[in-house]
C-alpha cells in the first residue's frame, strides 16, 4: 500500500487547481445564471491536456489513467460543479475506449483529447434511464448504413457535442432483452440529429443538456463501436462502471468545496461577539462535513485505481457513487446553513453549490439504483 | 536564445503566516510552497524568448533545501529544459541577498546564456537586491521593474521598458543582462499535463555551495521578525446632529490621533 501520490499527480492537482480558481471562478455565477456552457473554457482546458487526461497517449491524451482524471475532476468540481463538466468533453468515448475497434480508438479519442471534438453519451430516453435495457431507439441496416429513428433524453453535451456514442436496439428478436442493443457512433451533424437544448435545470446550469431526436439518420455500419452487434447493454454497463467514479469525484470536489467555504465563512462571521467557529455546533458541523469528505475521496481514489489496474469491482463502485452523492448533498446543506440567510442567496456560492449537489445523486445511476446494485450481488 | 531564471520557492499567499518562537523567521511547517509569482514572470518571458527565436534552452538556477526541486519541477513543466538546484539547507538558512546572489552567480557563471531573468523580488522577505547584487557579481547590466520586452534579432542588445513613477521609461542595454520581471510582463502559463510528464525526465543538476566554490558569509542577519500589530477597532462617534459629530471628529482628529 502507497498512499502517497507521485509528484507528477500532485502538480497535475495543482494545475487543475489553479486553473479552475482562475478561469471559473469570476465566471461561475454568470454561466449558472445565464445557463451558458463555456465552450472557450473547454478550448482552453484541452490545450493543457486537462479534457480527456484519462486518454492513454497513444491515443492523444495524457495516459493520467482514471485516478488522475478523478483528480482534476476534484479539482474542478470543487469551484464549481457546472463548469467542472468541461472534463465530460469525452463523455461517452470511454465505451469507445473498452469495446472500441482500434481504428475508432484512434480516430475519436484523439480528437476529444485534442480539443477538437466534443463528445456525448446517448444512452437515456424519454422512457428509460436507469433501466438501460429498456432502451427504444431503433438502428435498422440498410446495405452498408444504419439507419436510426429514436429520442434521447438529459443528454450531456447533446446541443454542443460533435458525436455522441449512442446505444440503439439493433437485435430486437434478440431472446435476451440484454442483448438487443449495440453502441453506434452519430456525429451531430448528420442530417435528422435534432439537438433541442434543455433549460430550467436547477443546477449544473453552465453544463449542456439536451434532449435529442433521431429522424431517419444514417450513419455507416463501421460506426458500430466493437465489431458485433447485441453487445450494447453489457458495453453500457462497462461504461457507468468507469463515468460512476468520476461522478463520484465530483462529489468529492463540490463538497470539499462547500467544506472550504463553510470554513472560511464561520471564522469571519461573527455572532454575539465571537467568530462564529468558536461555537461547538459548529465546530460538530465542520467536523461532520470533514470526515464524509475524507472517507469519499479514499473511495473514489480505490475506486478508481481499480479501474486502472483493471479490476472492475461493481459493488465497491455503486457505495463509492452512493456516498459520494449524499456527501455532497450533506456538506452543500451544512455550508448552507452554516451561513445563515447569506447562504440562501445566489451571491454566495454556496448556494449553487446546493442545487448542484442534487444532481450527483441522481444521473449515471440513481442512488436507488446504486443501493440495489450493492444488496442484489450481497445477497446473491 | 539561451536565458537563465533565478527561481525562489517562497510561501503560498493565502498562507496564514506565524513568527518562529526564536523571533527570526517564520513557522515553515504546514506551508503550501509556491513558485514565487514574479519569478513566474521571469520563466514566461524566458519560455516566450526561446519561442521567438525558435532555439535555445532555458536554465532554471534555484537556492533553496529539499522542498525547493517541487517549484523546480514546476518550472520544468511549464517548459524549461533543465535546471541547477543549490540544495544547501544551512547555507539557505542564513542566507542573506548577498549570500543568495553569490551562491547563484557562482551557479551561473558556468552556463551559457543571452538574458538571465529574475522575479523583481522574492515575495517572502521582499529584499528586492538579488537581481542587483547579481549583476554586480557576474559584471553585468541590470535592469528591473521589466514590463515589456524587445531583444534584438543578433542578440547583442535589447529594448525593455522599464516601470516609473506614474509612467515608463524606455532603456535600451547590450546583452547579456540581467531583467527582474514586474508584474505586467506577461501572463505566465499553467503547466500542461504534458509538460509535467516530462517534467520528471529533465535534468537537474543538484549541487551544494561548496561544490559551487562558494565560501561567502552574509553580510547582514534577521534580528528580530514581527507581525504587523492587530488593527484597531474603529469608533463609532456620538453626537446628535452632523454639527456635533463633526466637532467630536475633529476633537478625536486633535487630541487622540494627534493629526491636527
Amino acid at each position: 500500500m502507497d498512499f502517497e501520490f507521485s509528484d507528477e499527480m500532485k502538480m497535475l492537482r495543482e494545475t487543475a487547481g489553479d486553473f479552475a480558481k482562475n478561469e471559473f471562478e469570476p465566471i461561475a455565477q454568470d454561466l449558472d445564471r445565464e445557463e451558458k456552457y463555456p465552450k472557450d473554457v473547454w478550448k482552453k482546458a484541452s490545450g493543457l491536456g486537462l479534457i480527456g487526461a484519462w486518454i492513454p497517449e497513444e491515443y492523444g491524451g495524457s495516459g493520467v489513467g482514471f485516478l488522475g482524471n478523478a483528480i482534476i475532476t476534484e479539482e474542478f468540481s470543487r469551484v464549481d460543479l457546472g463548469m467542472s463538466l468541461i472534463i465530460a468533453g469525452t463523455f461517452g468515448c470511454e465505451a469507445i475506449y473498452w469495446a472500441g475497434t482500434e481504428e475508432q480508438k484512434k480516430r475519436y479519442l484523439s480528437q476529444v483529447s485534442q480539443g477538437e471534438a466534443i463528445s456525448a453519451g446517448a444512452f437515456t430516453e424519454p422512457d428509460a434511464g436507469t433501466d438501460v435495457a429498456g432502451a427504444r431507439t431503433r438502428a435498422v441496416k440498410d446495405g452498408d448504413e444504419y439507419v436510426i429513428n429514436g429520442n434521447k433524453m438529459f443528454i450531456t453535451n447533446g446541443d454542443v457535442c460533435d458525436f455522441m456514442v449512442t446505444l440503439c436496439v439493433t437485435n430486437p428478436d434478440a431472446e435476451k432483452r440484454y442483448k438487443k442493443h449495440s453502441l453506434i457512433i452519430v456525429e451531430s451533424d448528420r442530417p435528422g440529429v435534432i439537438a433541442t437544448k434543455i433549460h430550467g435545470k436547477m443546477g449544473i446550469r453552465a453544463s449542456d443538456t439536451a434532449e435529442i431526436s433521431f429522424e431517419d439518420v444514417r450513419v455507416p455500419v463501421s460506426n458500430l463501436v466493437g465489431e458485433t452487434e447485441g453487445q450494447g447493454f453489457y458495453q453500457a454497463m462497462q461504461f457507468f462502471d468507469t463515468t460512476r467514479i468520476m461522478v463520484s469525484a465530483q462529489g468529492v470536489g463540490l463538497a470539499q468545496g462547500a467544506l472550504d467555504k463553510a470554513i472560511q465563512y464561520v471564522k469571519e462571521r461573527k455572532a454575539f461577539g465571537v467568530p462564529i467557529a468558536s461555537f461547538q455546533i459548529t465546530q460538530q458541523k465542520i467536523a461532520e462535513m470533514a470526515m464524509r469528505v475524507e472517507a469519499t475521496r479514499n473511495l473514489v481514489y480505490k475506486s478508481a485505481w481499480y479501474l486502472d489496474n483493471h479490476k472492475v469491482d461493481p459493488i465497491l463502485n455503486s457505495i463509492t457513487k452512493y456516498y459520494a452523492g449524499e456527501t455532497a448533498v450533506f456538506c452543500a446543506n451544512y455550508a448552507v446553513e452554516l451561513h445563515g440567510g447569506y447562504g440562501y442567496i445566489d451571491e454566495y456560492d454556496v448556494q449553487r453549490f446546493y442545487r448542484d449537489a442534487k444532481i450527483l445523486q441522481l444521473y449515471e445511476g440513481t442512488k436507488e439504483a446504486e443501493v440495489l446494485t450493492i444488496a442484489r450481488r450481497l445477497l446473491v | 536564445m539561451n536565458t537563465v531564471v533565478c527561481m525562489k520557492q517562497v510561501p503560498d499567499t493565502e498562507t496564514l503566516i506565524k513568527i518562529n518562537p526564536e523571533g527570526t523567521g517564520i513557522v515553515t511547517e504546514g506551508i503550501k510552497w509556491v513558485m514565487c509569482p514574479y519569478d513566474e514572470y521571469a520563466v514566461e518571458e524566458a519560455l516566450q524568448q526561446k519561442e521567438k527565436f525558435k532555439a535555445g534552452k532555458v536554465t532554471i538556477v534555484s537556492l533553496g533545501p529539499d522542498r525547493a526541486i517541487e517549484a523546480i519541477r514546476t518550472g520544468l513543466a511549464m517548459g524549461a529544459d533543465t535546471a541547477v538546484h543549490i540544495n544547501d539547507a544551512a547555507f539557505y538558512e542564513k542566507a542573506d541577498p548577498y549570500a543568495t546572489a553569490a551562491a547563484l552567480a557562482a551557479a551561473v557563471k558556468d552556463l551559457e546564456y543571452d538574458a538571465i531573468f529574475c522575479g523583481k523580488q522574492a515575495i517572502d522577505d521582499d529584499s528586492g537586491q538579488v537581481p542587483a547584487i547579481l549583476g554586480e557579481l557576474l559584471g553585468l547590466p541590470v535592469v528591473t521593474l521589466v514590463v515589456k520586452l524587445e531583444v534584438s534579432e543578433d542578440k547583442t542588445k535589447a529594448v525593455a521598458t522599464r516601470e516609473v513613477e506614474g509612467g515608463h521609461a524606455v532603456v535600451e542595454v547590450s546583452l547579456p543582462a540581467i531583467f527582474s520581471a514586474q508584474k505586467g510582463l506577461n501572463e505566465p502559463r499553467y503547466a500542461s499535463l504534458p509538460g509535467i510528464m516530462k517534467a520528471k525526465k529533465k535534468p537537474v543538476d543538484v549541487k551544494t555551495v561548496s561544490d559551487l566554490g562558494v565560501s561567502v558569509e552574509p553580510m547582514t542577519a534577521i534580528k528580530e521578525m514581527s507581525l504587523p500589530p492587530a488593527r484597531q477597532a474603529g469608533k463609532i462617534l456620538e453626537g446628535e446632529d452632523a454639527v456635533e459629530k463633526a466637532k467630536a471628529l475633529a476633537k478625536a482628529l486633535h487630541e487622540e490621533a494627534k493629526l491636527i
